[in-house]
This record gives structure tokens, C-alpha cells and sequence, in this order.
């Protein structure tokens, strides 16, 4: 039965999936997700306690022998991502079923949790497969989920948004699979451990950096990376506020896995290579993401979407680690994975209970006015996940900055260390924004009755943004499994 | 000789050069057109190409179905072919959803028009 695990994660979350598509009852879908949930994260747990003592797994699916068949391969980094993913997903189905039946009309609850479910399987598959044709499947089922529950946001706009992400993103994972084609056409393998073996003697030849530039270009797509991140502001913003909390802790973030799988695995990247051409690609689309994402995120008005500029941003740092290409960088980029996760999903789901209590869809800056004394609770908890975001010594953030920071010093790039502290003066400029707003402000909106909101939303978000700070304080936890995932992605770093 | 060579590049790898033709055929019509369906037009070509990077690759020309039997000797390789099929049922749901969301675009905005329509829900945010 335990060694059944890595495809039970995957499977477990598709089954249930159906079966919510079938019954539709909400209060049956939202306790099956909830089960499922639970049943992957103990899974992942369990994983990587396996992966931990006895190292990586692979698994045959149906019993075929890779690299014929497809292997699911588990090391701590998937552990890592996997663990991320079903966290995230109960927390957020913790959180927010009043949310759900709020924001989501009766009779499509039942599909929404069904899409949920098949997005977290799609999300869990990717991370788990050794296979690069697998993935593209795995991507696709995340990927039209996606574009179906943004779709079910509440303002019309939401329709615009998730055709526009259909087209970017189907643009991006057509890429990929060109890529993956031009690979498999030299090679004639698919998993990707033989394929890193394969492409050795070959990796100098056109095919394989054009077969490269095509998995880059569309990988950069999901990710949001910053010349390629028109569709992610409107998505985040016109989502359900649950569906953006859950996209914006996991979705990116597994692309960037895939990405970081791709490079160093695959083609086999190493420390020290920071005069190819592609880090300076990266380089360079990390640093303009940085600075266009906070330039973007100061002069927005709807919260929702200057959060999600804001994530532009913070996707620029987790890039900007694998630019810096070192041991210190890369730890950095890995544990910011996790960190900008819990973050932006703690931001994302305080707006969606003030929302919620405030009763409207799109929070706009003035309608925070005056705030402090009404919502002390919840505007205390934006203050410290927002502070994390800066980066303020004590939270999540600064670990990662310290990290960068580190990374960047020993590959004795002065200039790139005093971008990143003048970019977290960005941040601190909207925040102060909000901030100001909030504690400041005559409130505007007196007089308006405010929902009452059920005690587990308040429990998750006061979980969430507490291992903000704790985790800023104690570090083994993350940092362990970071620097963990960072040796088993690169073995000589 | 060369120059025997260099045609060989062009007319020897003919699949390739329509797969070219496919991708970027299929970019241009999603990047020029503002019609919604359209673009999905155009996405599905893009998505043709890869079917045909894949495929061509997998006929061996003399080479028969993959069927084991003692009067063959050479075989096409299947796998792109089991491939592929994925991929086209992957490009069906795809449009499918696409064409959906366009229907429920056309009742909400009234048009199918990417640049009116932003026009029109950009000026709603002022």
C-alpha cells in the first residue's frame, strides 16, 4: 500500500474529483476535497520521510520499466513542492467555504470543487512525473481548470481574463511540447533522466538549444516571468478570491519547478554559469520584473490586482535565484518557492474576508480608509503579511532577501545587491500606501453592516500569517528542506 | 555538390519547414486578429504544427504499422503516434473551453471583439 503513495497523490484528487462532478451536493464536495486533501498531504509527508531516509523513489506506472514506461520520480525537491501544493489546497478549503457559497452560484459549487480537485491534480502530477511528455498532459489538465474557475469569478470580466490566459497559456504549453518534441526527435526518450544522459554528447548542437529556448519560452508563460505577464493581473483579479489564493501560492510556483527541473536536470546547469547567454536572459527579465512589477503594483488602485503586480515582482526574486546561480542564490529562489507562497496566499485571503465583510468583489485602496478600528484583527494580520513581503529582519521575507543578497556578493555583483534593497523601498512605498489608507484615513464607509465571518477563516488566516513570523525566526524548518532540495537538484552545488 | 546539399535542406526536410510554416502562420493569426474566434482559429493551427513534428519523425519510409508479424522487418515507431493523440485530445478541450468562454463572452459584452470589448470594460474602470 506505501509504496503505492506516488501515484496515489495524483490519483486520489482526479478520482475525487468525478466524484464531486457527479453528486454536486456542496456540503458532500467541500468534505470530500477536504478528505482528499488530507489524504495527499499526508501522502507528500509520508514521501518525504521515504525520500529522506532511504533516498529518491521511482516509480513504475503500471508496472513498465522506465524509460519505456512513465516514471513517477520523487526526490526532495517534488517532496517539497508536493507538500506546498496540499497544503496550500486545505488551508485554502478551510478558509473559505463561506467565501465558495458567497461568491459562487448554487448550482455550480459542485463543479467548482471538481475543478479544484482536478487543478490540484494537475498541479501534484507535474511535480511527480519523470516523464516530459506527462507533464505537458499534467499542465493542461491544471491549466483548463484554471481558465474554468477563474472564469466563474463574479465580474464579467473574469470571462475576458481567463480567455486571454487560455490563449497565453495553450500559446506557452504548445511551446513546450515543441520543445519537448525537438528533444525527443534527437533522442527518441522522454523520461527525463535518460534524456539528461542522452542529450550529453549532443548539448552543443542547435537542436538542443533551440529544443531549449522552446521549454524557456513557454515555461516563462506559466510562470508570468516578467516580459510574458499580461494575463496574470487580470486573472488574479477578476478570480474568485479563493481561486486566486490557491493559484497564486501554487500555480506559478510549479512552473517554475518544471523550469528549474528542466535546467538542471535535464540540460544539466551548473553553478558558475553565469556568463551563458540564457542566465543572462533570465538575468535580466528578473531584475525588469522586480522593478516593472513594483512600478505597476504603486500606481494600482484595485487591490487585488496590485497584489498581483506585486507577485510579478516576487516571481522576479525566485527567478533571479536561478540568474545568480550559485549555491546561496539558488537556496534563496528555493526557499522564496515556499515563503512567497505563504505570503501572498495570507494577503490574498485577508482581502477576500474584508470582501467579504464589506460586501463587494473589487476592493478598491478607499475603501480600506479607516479600516484599522473597524477590522482590527484583519488589518493587523495585512500589516505583518505585508511587512513580510518587504522583507522587514523577523519575517519570511528577509530570509530570502538575505539569501539573494548572499548569493549575489559571492559572485561579487555589488550593483545587483543594491537593486534588490532599492526594490524593497518599492514595496515599501504601496504598502505604505495601504497602510496609510487603513490606520490613517477618516473611514468612509461607517454605517455599513459587516458580515460576520466564521471562526475557521480567522484560524487560517491567523495560522498563516504567525508562521509568517515564525518562520522568519526559526528557519530550520524551511531552509532545511530547502537547501535539501537544492543539493538534490544539483548534485556537486 | 553543395549546392545539391543545400536544396536537400530544403526539399529533404519538407515536414519541417510546413511545421515552420504552421507555427508561425498560427502566431500571426493570434497576435493580428481582435475576432475571438479567430484566435482560436489560429491557436489551433499552432497546435497542428506539433502534431506534425511529432508524427513525421515516426514514419520510417518502407517501414510498416506496428504489428509484429514474420514477413516485416521494419516497423514505424508508434509512440508518436500514441503521442499525438493526447495532444489532439488535449487541442479539442482546449478549444472546446475556448469556444465556451467566447459564448459567454458574446452574452455578457454583447461582441466578440477583443479590442472593443477592452475599450468598453476600460473605460467601466474610470
Amino acid at each position: 500500500m506505501f509504496d503505492q503513495w506516488p501515484s496515489l497523490v495524483v490519483a486520489v484528487p482526479l478520482i475525487a474529483a468525478g466524484i464531486c462532478a457527479i453528486i454536486r451536493y456542496e456540503f458532500f464536495c467541500w468534505l470530500v476535497s477536504i478528505i482528499t486533501s488530507l489524504v495527499s498531504l499526508s501522502g507528500s509527508i509520508f514521501l518525504y520521510l521515504t525520500v529522506k531516509a532511504s533516498g529518491d523513489i521511482s516509480y513504475k506506472l503500471g508496472g513498465w520499466a522506465p524509460p519505456v514506461g512513465i516514471e513517477y520520480r520523487v526526490d526532495i525537491f517534488a517532496c517539497y513542492l508536493l507538500i506546498l501544493i496540499s497544503l496550500v489546497a486545505i488551508a485554502v478549503l478551510i478558509y473559505g467555504r463561506k467565501l465558495i457559497n458567497k461568491e459562487i452560484a448554487s448550482h455550480l459549487r459542485g463543479w467548482f470543487y471538481s475543478m479544484y480537485l482536478l487543478c490540484m491534480c494537475g498541479l501534484m502530477g507535474i511535480v511527480i512525473t519523470g516523464d516530459a511528455f506527462n507533464a505537458f498532459v499534467f499542465m493542461e489538465i491544471s491549466s483548463l481548470s484554471m481558465y474554468t474557475l477563474i472564469a466563474l469569478g463574479r465580474d464579467k470580466r473574469a470571462l475576458l481574463a481567463s480567455y486571454q490566459y487560455l490563449i497565453l497559456g495553450t500559446l506557452g504549453a504548445t511551446m513546450y511540447v515543441i520543445g519537448v518534441g525537438l528533444l525527443f526527435n534527437v533522442t527518441g526518450t522522454l523520461n527525463l533522466i535518460d534524456l539528461s544522459i542522452k542529450i550529453q554528447p549532443i548539448l552543443d548542437t542547435p537542436v538542443i538549444k533551440v529544443a531549449m529556448s522552446f521549454i524557456f519560452a513557454g515555461l516563462s508563460i506559466k510562470i508570468a516571468l516578467f516580459p510574458l505577464h499580461f494575463w496574470l493581473p487580470n486573472a488574479y483579479a477578476f478570480a474568485p478570491s479563493v481561486v486566486t489564493t490557491f493559484l497564486a501560492a501554487t500555480a506559478t510556483k510549479v512552473s517554475i519547478y518544471l523550469l528549474m527541473r528542466y535546467f538542471y536536470t535535464v540540460f544539466g546547469f551548473s553553478f558558475g554559469m553565469s556568463s551563458e547567454l540564457i542566465i543572462g536572459i533570465i538575468l535580466s527579465c528578473s531584475i525588469l520584473a522586480i522593478f516593472v512589477g513594483s512600478f505597476s503594483a504603486i500606481f494600482e488602485n484595485n487591490l487585488k490586482r496590485l497584489l498581483a503586480f506585486s507577485s510579478v515582482a516576487q516571481i522576479g526574486y525566485i527567478t533571479l535565484g536561478i540568474a545568480i546561480a550559485n549555491n546561496a542564490g539558488l537556496t534563496g529562489s528555493m526557499v522564496h518557492i515556499f515563503n512567497h507562497a505563504l505570503m501572498k496566499a495570507s494577503l490574498f485571503m485577508i482581502l477576500g474576508a474584508i470582501a467579504f465583510q464589506i460586501h463587494k468583489d473589487q476592493l478598491t485602496l478607499t475603501d480600506l480608509s479607516g479600516l484599522g478600528k473597524q477590522m482590527p484583527f484583519s488589518m493587523a494580520a495585512m500589516t505583518i503579511a505585508g511587512l513580510s513581503l518587504l522583507g522587514v529582519p523577523g519575517t519570511v521575507g528577509f530570509v530570502t532577501k538575505w539569501y539573494l543578497i548572499q548569493g549575489a556578493m559571492q559572485n561579487g555583483w555589488w550593483w545587483l545587491v543594491v537593486l534588490i534593497l532599492v526594490s524593497s523601498l518599492l514595496v515599501l512605498i504601496y504598502l505604505g500606501k495601504i497602510i496609510e489608507t487603513v490606520y490613517f484615513k477618516p473611514a468612509s464607509n461607517t454605517g455599513i453592516e459587516m458580515n460576520e465571518l466564521p471562526g475557521s477563516t480567522f484560524i487560517i488566516i491567523l495560522l498563516a500569517v504567525s508562521s509568517c513570523i515564525y518562520l522568519g525566526f526559526d528557519t530550520s524548518l524551511t531552509l532545511g528542506i530547502a537547501e535539501e532540495a537544492v543539493n538534490a537538484l544539483v548534485p556537486e552545488g | 555538390m553543395e549546392f545539391i546539399n543545400d536544396l536537400s535542406i530544403y526539399f529533404g526536410r519538407i515536414n519541417h519547414w510546413v511545421t515552420i510554416f504552421l507555427i508561425v502562420s498560427g502566431l500571426y493569426i493570434i497576435i493580428t486578429n481582435s475576432n475571438m474566434i479567430k484566435k482560436l482559429i489560429g491557436l489551433s493551427i499552432f497546435q497542428t504544427s506539433v502534431y506534425l513534428l511529432y508524427v513525421s519523425p515516426g514514419k520510417i519510409i518502407g517501414g510498416t504499422a506496428p504489428i509484429i508479424s514474420p514477413q516485416f522487418e521494419v516497423y514505424s515507431n508508434p509512440l508518436p503516434h500514441v503521442l499525438i493523440l493526447t495532444a489532439i485530445v488535449v487541442g479539442v478541450a482546449t478549444l472546446s473551453l475556448g469556444l465556451a468562454l467566447v459564448v459567454r463572452i458574446k452574452e455578457e459584452f454583447g461582441s466578440i471583439d477583443e479590442e472593443a470589448i477592452l475599450m468598453n470594460s476600460f473605460e467601466d474602470q474610470e
